[in-house]
């Protein structure tokens, strides 16, 4: 049991062997979307994978959501953070509140403290799609821990249009996976369970030097993930290191 | 919109000068232009001469800021800015920055900073002000994060207490205490206490005998020398724990009139704290002085801060300092002036037509500096120097200097050892010549007026220069037995004041009669023994202290012959000092007359014993080295 857990987590690790070949894949979707928004996305393409890390351009996105499963919960907060491996641009960083389509467990409320009263008034996700998009458009996307932000995104899209979304993913807690093997249970249990990210993200940040934030806020997240990715690509990686090698 | 991220940001911002008075609306618009950058330790985050556009603030992480030749020139950590006197003169890196440890900064747009700069007085005053005592200062004060709030007391123990029995006599303490060098013993149960055996427990700790207490009880009252321990003792033992803080140590010394605290660990003895420790560690008011003369814009103004300096001297004399941390404490204070003067002297003249270096010689270049001193200075200029082209804004520089220097209360030198004489204002090459040529070609006469400019280093400019002649002096004269022997030679012109009987021998007539100059006769003959040892010795120190510890490494005076000098040339540095703070604590004048009959019958002694080593110490210099 514990064995096949293992294989599954070092799988998350290592950059599988099938994966697409994103330049072209944006390019066929821009063809085949049959919504307006998602074509336009498309259209604007993705960096080939040879690109060094210093020359992509980055957002790094984090969800807050009313549970870990996509199919069964949904999305309350949006926080992105357009930046590269040398800055990060807060004045371009963008924070939303949507309203979910399942109602709000009490438990979540416990950990991002946004409220049903809060959100009462949010829009729904396909109000700010286009703003989201547009942000999205042209970056690479990272988070921490690859399983929440993209399928969420995917899964909500699929309800409200019929059609998901399909976006490369830079995975900071994957990458942290692969230099340090022996927390493996700790991700383990991390996959298993609950959804802690943000207690995990703020560990790794502090074998890096990286101050301590508040927590669970989708923007304070996603600024603390873009200052991780920073440290692990001067730690671990390079500037010069092509964008295959970390995408996902 | 204000996100919490920018919450964030501008909570920290507001946490730290100059950002801490700024209006909420103000930090807002910073933190919402903030971009962040991570730097692992070690990598570069601005090279020399680079484009610079934004302040750098440090979120996170040690930052070294590096003078262009590499020296290093401040250490920044948390909520500390740098790179804005790059960004207000011209957008190129003036000092290169490193990361010592992993860093997350906050860059602040130029456009943002120039805004700031111009329309809050409040942050424009601590960036000019700030950064030129920060910056210019690191080199002097070496040693950044001294302060008494954030240091534990176990931070200053460095080793193991010493102990006596309570049955042991006084001259056994005394005895002890002279080997390890302290001044103060703990009285326990058991006696010395070695590493063999278990720690020494709170409750096994009876008194606390110090200097005072021998002092003040062995010799006034005119006890027998093997009276127990026990009857001299201070039995009331306040003691601190090791996680306490240094200005709790002290406010505990000030409350109880003590100067020594045993210091514990879950209850167990690990060592004692004393006064000086703390004072060493944090010379609080010789730091502000410094801070002060940087920020004069005039001569007046730092005249003004004369009274400052001397109750800087006293007052770190009644803390206890030792010679060493007084002596430097007071070059750094003449060192300041000097930077001082001569950037003013630059605003007046204009920036240097070549390189410089601006010479500290004799007391000053070693680290003892005292109160009433000569300036003994001197101009080392680039090689690209040309006396019918550049040689009068030196000579002007230099007059400007050495005016402001005489004017702040050192004495133009009697022998002209100033840069105001174009002798001592040339070029490296000439220096160079001087030296090789006092090396190798010395005869005692000439020697005995340029002797003091082997004790030499740079205050001001390109320091690099003055290194070049310490590498210089050091390999050239451990190789010139006949130097040496020179040196020697004049080394031992000055005897120490004892005359038959070891009787003091004192002026009989004039103004200082009964009096003896402990400069002239003590400290000054004592540094010449050292120096000769030094410069055999190869060592590049100019303090006499650090000298002793290379003449000991490198096998040129055995460990007790060294440690004999080190206490007797201390013993005679206090005596001078104690009796320069008494003189201004009086409201006199300081000088270097020293009426023994003054001193107490325990000092009396003291100094008897010190001129003896000192004596001595000469004896052994005429068998080690002999001129041709």
């Amino acid at each position: 049991m514990l064995k096949n857990f293992s294989n599954i987590v070092i799988g998350l690790g290592r950059a599988p062997h099938t994966l697409p070949d994103w330049p072209e894949r944006y390019r066929q979707l821009a063809e085949h979307s049959r919504l307006e928004p998602l074509r336009h996305f498309y259209a604007q393409g993705i960096v080939a994978g040879d690109t060094p890390l210093k020359a992509v351009p980055f957002v790094a996105m984090d969800f807050e959501t009313t549970g870990m499963h996509p199919q069964i919960h949904g999305i309350v907060s949006i926080g992105v953070v357009p930046f590269s491996v040398q800055r990060i641009r807060c004045a371009e960083a963008r924070h939303w509140l949507v309203k979910p389509r399942r109602p709000l467990i009490d438990r979540s409320v416990l950990f991002h403290r946004i409220t049903h009263s809060v959100l009462e008034y949010a829009p729904d996700l396909s109000t700010i799609l286009p703003d989201l998009l547009a942000v999205l458009a042209g970056r690479v996307v990272v988070v921490h821990y690859r399983g929440i932000e993209r399928p969420f995104l995917d899964r909500s899209l699929r309800t409200r249009f019929n059609e998901g979304i399909s976006f490369p993913v830079v995975d900071t807690m994957a990458l942290e996976a692969r230099f340090h093997r022996t927390h493996l249970h700790r991700l383990l249990r991390h996959l298993i369970g609950r959804r802690h990210a943000s207690i995990r993200l703020a560990s790794t940040r502090t074998r890096y030097g990286l101050p301590q934030y508040g927590a669970h806020h989708a923007l304070t997240d996603a600024l603390a993930t873009a200052e991780l990715f920073q440290a692990q690509v001067a730690h671990r990686f390079s500037p010069e290191t092509p964008i295959s090698a970390l995408w996902c | 919109m204000m996100d919490v991220e920018h919450i964030e940001i501008r909570e920290h911002l507001r946490r730290h000068p100059p950002f801490t008075h700024l209006p909420l609306e103000r930090l807002n618009t910073i933190a919402t232009a903030v971009e962040i950058g991570y730097f692992r330790a070690g990598s570069d985050i601005l090279v020399s001469n680079a484009d610079i556009h934004d302040l750098h603030y440090i979120r996170s992480g040690t930052v070294d800021i590096y003078r262009r030749n590499g020296e290093l020139y401040n250490r920044l950590g948390e909520g500390e800015i740098f790179g804005q006197l790059s960004l207000m003169t011209g957008h190129k890196v003036r000092f290169p920055a490193r990361a010592l440890e992993d860093c997350l900064l906050y860059f602040i747009p130029e456009a943002l900073f120039r805004e700031l700069f111009s329309e809050d007085e409040n942050f424009a005053d601590f960036v000019e002000i700030e950064d030129r005592i920060r910056l210019r200062k690191a080199g002097v004060l070496q040693s950044g994060n001294n302060d008494l709030k954030t240091t534990r007391v176990g931070k200053l123990i460095k080793r193991v207490p010493s102990t006596v029995a309570a049955t042991d006599s006084v001259q056994t303490a005394a005895a002890v205490m002279r080997e390890k060098g302290v001044g103060a013993i703990l009285v326990t149960v058991n006696g010395q206490a070695d590493a063999t055996q278990p720690p020494i427990e709170h409750d096994d700790i009876l008194g606390v005998v110090t200097e005072t207490d021998l002092c003040q009880k062995i010799v006034a009252q005119g006890l027998e020398l093997d009276t127990p321990v026990q009857e001299v003792m201070s039995d009331q033992v306040v003691s601190i724990d090791e996680d306490q803080y240094l200005f709790e140590a002290l406010l505990l010394m000030l409350k109880h009139h003590i100067s020594h605290l045993p210091t514990l660990r879950r209850l167990h003895l690990i060592g004692v704290i004393d006064m000086a420790d703390v004072i060493s560690y944090e010379s609080q008011s010789s730091l502000f002085v410094v801070r002060n003369i940087l920020i004069q814009e005039n001569l007046e103004g730092l005249r003004q801060l004369i009274p400052d300096v001397r109750a800087s001297f006293c007052r770190m004399v009644n803390e206890d300092a030792n010679a060493r941390m007084v002596g430097s404490a007071v070059a750094m204070i003449g060192r300041t002036f000097k930077q001082r003067l001569l950037e003013l002297g630059e605003q007046r003249l204009g920036p240097p037509p070549v390189p410089y270096c601006f010479l500290a010689l004799g007391s000053m270049a070693r680290d003892e500096q005292l109160m009433l001193t000569d300036q003994d200075n001197a101009l080392v200029l680039s090689d690209e120097f040309d006396p019918q082209q550049h040689d009068g804004y030196f000579q002007a520089l230099a007059t400007f200097v050495c005016d402001g220097l005489a004017a702040l209360g050192y004495l133009y030198c009697k022998g002209g050892v100033m840069a105001t004489n174009a002798q001592w204002r040339q070029p490296l090459a000439v220096w160079k010549q001087y030296f090789t040529h006092w090396i190798s070609q010395p005869k005692p006469e000439t020697l005995l007026n340029s002797s003091i400019f082997f004790d030499l280093d740079g205050v001001y400019g390109d320091t690099a220069l003055a290194v070049e002649l310490q590498q210089l002096i050091a390999q050239q004269a451990s190789q010139a037995p006949h130097f040496l022997g020179c040196l020697a030679f004049n080394a031992q012109n000055r005897t120490p004041p004892l005359g038959f009987f070891n009787q003091f021998v004192v002026e009989n007539s004039g103004s200082q009669r009964d009096s003896l100059n402990i400069k002239r006769r003590g400290s000054a003959p004592m540094v010449d023994v050292i120096r000769v040892h030094a410069l055999a010795s190869a060592s590049l120190a100019q303090n006499s202290f650090l000298r002793l510890e290379d003449i000991s490494a490198a096998g040129f005076l055995t460990a007790g012959m060294t440690a004999d000098l080190r206490d007797a040339l201390e013993f005679i540095a206090m005596a001078h000092i104690r009796h320069q703070a008494a003189k201004l604590e009086s409201g006199q004048e300081a000088d270097n007359y020293i009426n023994p009959e003054m001193l107490t019958r325990f000092d009396r002694r003291n100094l008897k014993a010190a001129f003896q080593v000192l004596a001595n110490a000469q004896k052994f210099l005429k068998y080690r080295y002999r001129p041709r």
